[in-house]
C-alpha cells in the first residue's frame, strides 16, 4: 500500500508528461486528451506495485513513441518540401 | 598556443568557448501534410501584405532545431562550455527560447522587436543583431538554421559571416571540432564538400546534420530556472531599417481540374492535342 502511494506520483507525472505531449497529435489534442483520460481511468482501480510499475514503463514508451512520431513527420515534411527534387529522373 | 585540442573546459587561458544558436523569430506552424484536415490552414492577408500570423501556434524553425541540437550535442561532449539561444522579434519569440533552453540551452537573450515592426525585420537586419551579439558574448561559433522555412531566404547566415567578417560552413550535414580549427562537410548540389574553418566561424545547418530532440514537460519546467535576456536592437546599436518592401504576398495559382478520359485512344488524342507528344 505504500508503495502504490509513491508511485502516485510517478503516475499524476505521467499523465502530465503526455498530456504535453499530446498537444501536437496529428488527430487533434482533443481526440488524444480523451484516449489519455480513458486509459488511464480504465485501470484506476490497479493496486498491484508491480503491474502499476507495468503501465508506467508502457506509458513511458508511449512517450518515445509519440517523440518519434513528431520527429518523424517534421523530417518527412522537409525533406518532400526541399529535398523532393534530388531524386526525379525528369 | 590554443590550437592543441582538448576540452575547451580545462584551458583556462582560453576565452570560453561559447556557442550562439539563433532562431529566427518563430514561424506559423504551418501544416504538414497531413490525412485529415489541417488544424490550422495558412491564409492569405486581404490586404495581401503578407501572412495572418494572429492567433496562429508559432514554433521553432526545423533547422534551427537542428541548429540547437547540435549546440547542445557540442557541448554534452564537454567541447564547448556555453550555449546561448538568440531570437530576434516579438514577444512569442520566448517560448521559442524556452524550447531551446529545455532543449539544453544555458541561457537567452531575446531581442525585442515590436509586433508592428517585427515584418521590416529580416536576414539583413538579424544579421545586424547576431553579428553585434557574437562580438558582445565574445563567441566561438555561431549556429543557425540553413533558411526560415517561411521566407526561405537562406542569407541570415551568410551575410552575418559577412559582417563580422569571420569563415562560415553552410548546408552543414557535419561538424567536427579540431581544436582551434572545426571541420565542417557540407551539402552541395555535387555531393559534399569538406572545408576546415579558423575559428571564430558561422555555420548553417542542414536536414542531415542531427535529430532534434524533443522539448518534454520535465526539461521544460527544469528550463524556467535560466535567465532570458530581453533587449532591444537600439540598445545593441543596431539599425532595423530596412530597404526592401513587400509588394504582395497571394496564393499559389489553383491547380486546375483534370480531364477524364474513356479510352486509351482518347488518352494518346488528348496528350497529342495539349502537345504532350
Amino acid at each position: 500500500m505504500k508503495m502504490a502511494n509513491s508511485l502516485r506520483g510517478e503516475v499524476l507525472n505521467l499523465y502530465k508528461n503526455l498530456l504535453y505531449l499530446g498537444r501536437d497529435y496529428p488527430k487533434g489534442a482533443e481526440y488524444f486528451k480523451r484516449r489519455l483520460k480513458n486509459v488511464f481511468l480504465k485501470n484506476k482501480d490497479v493496486k498491484d506495485p508491480e503491474k502499476i510499475r507495468e503501465l508506467i514503463e508502457r506509458g513511458e514508451f508511449v512517450m518515445k513513441e509519440l517523440e518519434a512520431l513528431y520527429f518523424l513527420r517534421k523530417y518527412r515534411a522537409m525533406k518532400q518540401r526541399y529535398y523532393s527534387d534530388v531524386n526525379k529522373t525528369n | 598556443d590554443p590550437g592543441q585540442g582538448g576540452p575547451a573546459s580545462s584551458r583556462s587561458l582560453w576565452s570560453p568557448w561559447r556557442l550562439l544558436p539563433c532562431e529566427p523569430w518563430p514561424l506559423p506552424q504551418e501544416p504538414l501534410t497531413l490525412p485529415s484536415p489541417p488544424a490550422e490552414q495558412i491564409r492569405v492577408k486581404p490586404d495581401k501584405t503578407g501572412v495572418v500570423t494572429d492567433g496562429v501556434k508559432h514554433s521553432m524553425n526545423p533547422f534551427c532545431e537542428i541548429a540547437v541540437e547540435e549546440a547542445v550535442r557540442l557541448k554534452e561532449k564537454k567541447l564547448v562550455k556555453e550555449v546561448i539561444a538568440v531570437s530576434c522579434g516579438p514577444v512569442q519569440c520566448q517560448e521559442t527560447i524556452r524550447t531551446a533552453l529545455a532543449m539544453g540551452a544555458d541561457r537567452g537573450i531575446h531581442v525585442e522587436v515590436p509586433a508592428a515592426e517585427a515584418d521590416r525585420v529580416g536576414p539583413l537586419q538579424v544579421a545586424r543583431v547576431l553579428a553585434k551579439l557574437a562580438e558582445r558574448e565574445k563567441v566561438d561559433l555561431v549556429l543557425l538554421g540553413k533558411q526560415a522555412i517561411d521566407d526561405d531566404c537562406n542569407q541570415t547566415g551568410q551575410m552575418t559571416a559577412g559582417l563580422l567578417d569571420w569563415p562560415q560552413g553552410t548546408f552543414a550535414s557535419q561538424v567536427t571540432l579540431e581544436g582551434a580549427k572545426l571541420k565542417v562537410e557540407r551539402e552541395i548540389d555535387g555531393g559534399l564538400e569538406t572545408l576546415r574553418l579558423k575559428l571564430p566561424a558561422v555555420v548553417t545547418t542542414d536536414l542531415r546534420l542531427n535529430e532534434p530532440r524533443y522539448a518534454t514537460l520535465p526539461n521544460i519546467m527544469k528550463a524556467k530556472k535560466k535567465k532570458i535576456e530581453v533587449i532591444k536592437a537600439s540598445d545593441l546599436g543596431v539599425d532595423l531599417s530596412s530597404k526592401l518592401t513587400v509588394v504582395s504576398v497571394e496564393d499559389p495559382p489553383q491547380r486546375t481540374a483534370g480531364v477524364k478520359v474513356e479510352t486509351t485512344e482518347d488518352l494518346v488524342a488528348k496528350l497529342k492535342e495539349v502537345g504532350r507528344i
